[in-house]
């Protein structure tokens, strides 16, 4: 099952390449479109909701042009898978935990998703690896003009597509950096950053969106207005900012390098040194001592390890994820056991695989 | 009409929606402002849009303004201004223009604009009144269905089939 093959696999925005890669991990756009012969998710009967899927599938799947989607029934799918996919971002919490008829469709690369029945009938998703909104809007734009090709969506010339919720109206348009800032947290500048970008219209969230933490020094940023502005003009709006977070973040660095040597060495080295060691140990510890030895990697202090391999280890030691490549359900203590021996042994593994290190 | 909180005259007409009941305060300048700024300090860092469609319509309607429009439901898909009030999200896409009046000051708050200048659909806007009737027309027949009027259920699916093959050749 597509799932299962997945599951050794990184995934797109975990690739650790592209542009401005040592801070940004992702840039992502989504897009909110819904049919304009139902009625919203809200509004809509389990009959209603059945039919926007098989319509949605019907029409899409036969096309050429998108041939590379497949569609996964999400209401069919085990809590685990359904927990799996939102790890690698490619559904919502909320679409893997709602009830009813729903669906993902996925690209081989992982780099588009297609959510049907979310809080819209349509979410339309695309993801880069590193700092790339210009592609990825490129990428996105013309897959929405394929799906347009078959489906017709609900749109008004005054106000756009028509969304669900009226914060969503417009362009529908959300334009997304997942951005790793741990010198910024260390340096406890981080709440000062948040606040100017909220003063500009940008929203920062955690790593898994909405009211989620933020794990591992991951944040997202992204433009709250989706009315009034086209979508150059929303990528420019968040492209324009992250250069000057960029900076900030390798400012604290540099910092730290520079101010507080020993203390930054003490830390990245217990971090790698706990990662290497403990026999049990929590996601979230986990994050946040991969996120200290990912910094530590960029700036030359650990040189036995890349960062694909850290980027692996990120997604790889979530709890769904650790589920399926041991290929058994696990408990919370249990997990925390098989996550440390599987952090010893890939870190051994990366260790000897490395080039040589003077 | 004097202030509720003290002797001077109220010219402030506040209507709070903080619980389901609906309160009507008749407030001097002074306490109207009290009153509000405390109402503001518990707002959230980024106010959520339910919030914001609150504080809107508190200014602008009367109690019994706002009983009205609550009742008020849309002929496509029969959501009230209430239920969406509350939920937050829009039944249908011909709410955009039932609710038109009430939206555009919200759209406002949140966009500070309310026109759309991006991207439009390749195939040019489709004949949107005919799919809004499609909601409508399904709607319609689940109701006969229930009250097994199977004649008007035959109308009905034929006036579905028609508007569906319209979109098909379109």
């Amino acid at each position: 099952m597509l799932i299962n093959d997945m599951a050794s696999r990184c995934g797109e925005w975990l690739r650790g390449s592209g542009p401005e890669s040592d801070i940004v991990m992702s840039s992502r756009i989504r897009l909110a479109r819904n049919l304009a012969d139902y009625p919203f998710i809200q509004r809509c009967t389990d009959i209603d909701r059945a039919n926007i899927e098989s319509t949605v599938r019907d029409r899409l799947e036969g096309s050429d042009d998108l041939a590379d989607l497949t569609f996964i029934n999400v209401a069919d799918l085990e809590l685990l898978d359904r927990q799996f996919l939102v790890e690698r971002q490619l559904i919502s919490r909320e679409h893997a935990n709602s009830d009813g008829a729903r669906a993902v469709a996925i690209d081989s690369n992982e780099r588009c998703s297609l959510m049907v029945n979310e809080e819209d009938h349509l979410r339309i998703q695309v993801m880069k690896s590193g700092f790339d909104l210009d592609g990825a809007w490129d990428q996105i734009d013309r897959l929405d003009d394929s799906i347009e090709e078959h489906l017709t969506y609900a749109y008004n010339p005054k106000l756009g597509y028509l969304t669900a919720c009226p914060t969503n109206v417009g362009t529908g348009m959300r334009v997304s950096v997942l951005v790793h800032l741990p010198a910024l947290v260390i340096t406890k500048q981080i709440e000062k950053v948040f606040r100017s970008l909220q003063r500009i219209n940008l929203v920062v969230r955690g790593l898994y969106g909405e009211g989620s933490q933020a794990m591992g020094d991951f944040y997202q940023i992204s433009n709250q207005v989706t009315l009034g502005k086209n979508e150059d003009e929303l990528v420019k709006q968040v492209g324009d900012v992250v250069p000057v977070v960029i900076d900030y973040e390798r400012k604290a660095r540099d910092f730290l390098i520079n101010e507080q040597q020993n203390d930054l060495f003490d830390r990245v080295s217990r971090a790698y040194g706990t990662l290497q060691n403990a026999r049990q140990i929590s996601s979230e510890e986990t994050m946040f001592l991969l996120s200290r030895v990912r910094m530590g990697i960029n700036l030359g202090l650990i040189g036995d390890l890349e960062i694909p391999k850290i980027n692996q280890l990120f997604i790889h030691t979530q709890p769904a994820h650790l589920q399926k490549l041991y290929q058994s359900v696990l408990d919370t203590d249990e997990r925390n056991v098989e996550r440390a021996k599987y952090l010893k042994g890939q870190l051994k593994l990366g260790r000897e695989n490395a080039p040589d290190q003077n | 009409m004097k202030c509720q909180k003290c002797e001077k005259p109220a010219t402030f007409h506040i209507t709070d929606l903080t619980g389901d009941e609906l309160l009507a305060l008749h407030l001097c300048p002074d306490c109207a402002k009290e009153y509000l700024q405390t109402e503001d300090a518990e707002e959230p860092v980024a106010p959520t849009m339910t919030g914001m469609l609150n504080e809107q319509l508190k200014l602008e309607q009367t109690a019994e303004d706002l009983k009205t429009l609550d009742a008020r439901k849309c002929p496509i898909c029969g959501i009230s201004f209430y239920e969406f009030r509350h939920a937050g999200r829009l039944g249908c896409p011909h709410d955009y223009v039932f609710f038109g009046e009430e939206l555009d000051p919200l759209l406002v708050n949140v966009h500070g604009e309310s026109t759309h200048t991006g991207k439009e659909p390749k195939r040019g806007v489709r004949d949107a009144e005919s799919q809004t009737e499609l909601i409508r027309l399904r709607r319609e027949m689940r109701e006969v269905v229930e009250q097994e009027d199977y004649e008007r259920a035959t109308e009905i699916r034929d006036q579905i089939r028609t508007i569906e093959g319209e979109g098909q050749r379109g």
